[in-house]
């Protein structure tokens, strides 16, 4: 289902979470809330669920308005930062409680509860207890639970922070796939821009309780609106007023012909830092600033790139945000 | 039991650190120390317990039983003391369920609710803590006596609460209150507001929320809370002692029986009943720690 907020403002005492905010979600869409704590990511799930009601604004599922509607009325999934297990059910009854709440017969929710076991992979561990799960574990059972009851629209809140990471990259895979497979509207909150842009296909960038950007995740990291998006969604050079992306930078060896068009400008490599593929080149330019440039280990090795080096370097046209 | 868990373990990881303090030894003199310190500590607790509670406790079972069970036996089957045990009994029946339903009630509003003047509620929960249980009888007898507040409307409608049973529930009932409320409060405030988030995500109203997450997520809290008021309920001497009008085999509870024979120098029917006062206490607390145990055994919390 599809979900339209519009100028929703939402306000804690002093604390301005959310100020006039409108987003819409197409029907099936996976869509990412992006943003650093504080920034209303949160605030505005809370109020989709239905957890929290707006000052002012509307929120409309599925064409129907909401905004006043209880949340167990709204037929969303949510999935809480800490899992918020039921702590004395086991595994079969934390995920079979939105059936039973319900009064499903008893058959159809075993069914369900067991297919949803499956879904998850937490077969086998329906008589445990949350505190016999691990973290991953326990995000998954979460998942499930708020799957059971069909719900139209399915809302996470910082689904993998509190996991290591490993499992969330994981979890992250099988997310995604989850979603291609059942194809429930998605909505999920973060602070990780990596991982906004491996999982989502569309993606809200909120600070300050605003919107500051929208569009898929190549919209943003080519075409950034701001210098925030621009500093949010990669990695920064600042020079002054302007912007621009390690891996624009060029670095094209030792050569004098190299600065013959007139293009390339002197560059001292102050420290070369190998990270795995990627290599981090720390410059520093004739004019005394300093940047660093992002370079394949190849590229690196071709160059023999060494400390206290001179080469001649291409910066791209900068970015300057008015 | 999240508290406990972490004092035993904070307890052990002391010892531990200072195991691997290089000044071995005076770590050593200092632990020893610290052990004296520790069972001198733990000697005057106990010896205070002994002097205050287990004593007297131990000296009503030995006068009591002195003469063998037949002068008991006697004592606690008079028509007097068999009436006075069920009035007890009766009291607790109704005031019990009554501070429970209400204390509960009282904590989510505590916990959960938002209004202003919250901290006026929680001031008037703790009014029969503070207040002498002898003015709390009095007050009730001002409002509810022949010349108080609704004496008329009262001896209208042919309705008497003081020297009868609905002024002795209202005042056990006043005096237990904050018990239930009390402990449950802190619980409520631990587990926060997700579970119960979740619950209506999923569909569950406040009810089937009530029901199926919060209410087995506090029930410890609530259980003491139950033996304690029932303890209280049970013990209450002052207010009743005023509202009752103390009639013999009509309002005389249990504890104003043990006074009336007491001050008739029946030293026999005061002890025995005592120990009745004292066995229902003791036999509250532990049926209800066999039910903890028995229940916690099937879960892992």
């Amino acid at each position: 289902m599809a979900i339209e907020v519009h100028n929703v403002s939402k306000r804690f005492g002093e604390f301005v979470a959310l100020d006039d905010v409108s987003v819409t979600v197409r029907d099936g869409a996976l869509m990412a809330l992006l943003g650093p704590s504080g920034g209303g990511k949160s605030t505005l799930l809370r109020i989709i669920a239905g957890l929290e009601t707006p000052d002012e604004g509307s929120v409309s599922i599925g064409g129907q308005d909401v905004t006043h509607a209880p949340a167990r009325t709204r037929g969303v999934g949510f999935v809480f930062q800490h899992y918020a297990p039921f702590k004395h059910m086991t595994v079969y009854d934390n995920v079979a409680f939105g059936l039973t709440v319900r009064r499903a017969p008893k058959d159809e929710v075993k069914e369900r509860v067991e297919e949803l076991l499956g879904l998850v992979r937490l077969d086998g561990l329906a008589k445990r207890y949350p505190s016999q799960l691990s973290g991953g574990q326990l995000q998954r059972m979460a998942l499930a639970r708020a799957l059971a009851p069909r719900p139209e629209v399915l809302l996470l809140d910082e689904p993998f922070g509190a996991l290591d990471v490993q499992v969330r990259g994981e979890l992250r895979e099988w997310l995604r796939r989850l979603h291609e497979e059942i194809h429930v509207t998605t909505i999920f909150v973060t602070h990780d821009q990596e991982e906004a842009m491996d999982v989502a296909g569309q993606i809200v960038v909120m600070n300050g309780g605003r919107v500051e950007q929208t569009g898929t995740p190549h919209e943003l990291y080519e075409h950034p609106s701001n210098e925030f998006v621009m500093s949010f969604v990669g990695p920064v050079n600042r020079l002054g007023d302007a912007l621009l992306r390690p891996h624009d930078i060029h670095i094209l060896g030792s050569g004098q012909d190299l600065y013959s068009d007139g293009s390339a400008v002197e560059a001292l490599v102050r420290r070369v830092v190998h990270l795995g593929f990627e290599v981090r080149v720390e410059l520093t330019l004739p004019d005394g600033r300093d940047v660093w440039a992002q370079v394949t280990r190849e590229t690196a090795s071709e160059l023999e790139l060494a400390e206290g080096q001179i080469l001649a370097a291409r910066l791209p046209p900068p970015r300057i945000f008015a | 039991m999240s508290s406990s868990e972490t004092a035993v373990i904070g307890r052990s990881a002391v010892p531990r650190a200072r195991s691997t303090d290089p000044g071995r030894a005076r770590g050593h003199e200092r632990e020893a120390g610290k052990t004296a310190r520790r069972l001198g500590l733990r000697f005057l607790a106990l010896g205070y317990l002994l002097a205050l509670l287990g004593a007297p406790v131990a000296m009503i079972f030995y006068r009591t039983f002195e003469h063998g069970l037949a002068p008991v036996w006697n004592a606690v089957t008079q028509p007097n003391a068999m009436h006075a045990f069920w009035l007890s009994v009766e009291l607790v029946a109704i005031v019990v369920p009554l501070n429970t339903i209400f204390g509960i009630g009282i904590a989510l509003l505590i916990e959960r609710g938002r209004f202003r003047g919250k901290w006026l509620l929680g001031l008037i929960l703790d009014l029969p803590f503070a207040i002498s249980p002898v003015v709390v009888g009095l007050s009730l007898v001002l409002v509810y006596g022949r010349a108080g507040w609704f004496g008329d409307w009262l001896s209208a409608h042919g309705i008497q609460v003081i020297f009868s049973i609905p002024g002795m529930v209202l005042a056990t009932a006043f005096v237990s209150l904050p018990f239930v409320a009390r402990e449950t409060v802190p619980v409520l405030h631990e587990l926060g507001t997700d579970a119960e988030q979740a619950a209506a995500t999923l569909g569950a109203n406040a009810w089937q929320t009530f029901r199926k997450v919060t209410l087995p997520a506090i029930r410890w809290g609530v259980v003491y809370g139950v033996v304690l008021t029932t303890a209280r309920a049970l013990g209450e001497f002052g207010a009743v002692s005023i509202v009752s009008g103390r009639l013999e085999g009509q309002t005389q509870t249990l504890p104003l029986y043990v006074q009336d024979r007491f001050e008739n120098f029946d030293t026999t029917g005061a002890y025995a009943a005592a120990v009745v006062l004292a066995l229902l206490a003791f036999a509250t607390l532990l049926g209800m720690n066999l039910l903890a145990k028995r229940t916690r055994r099937d879960e892992v919390v």
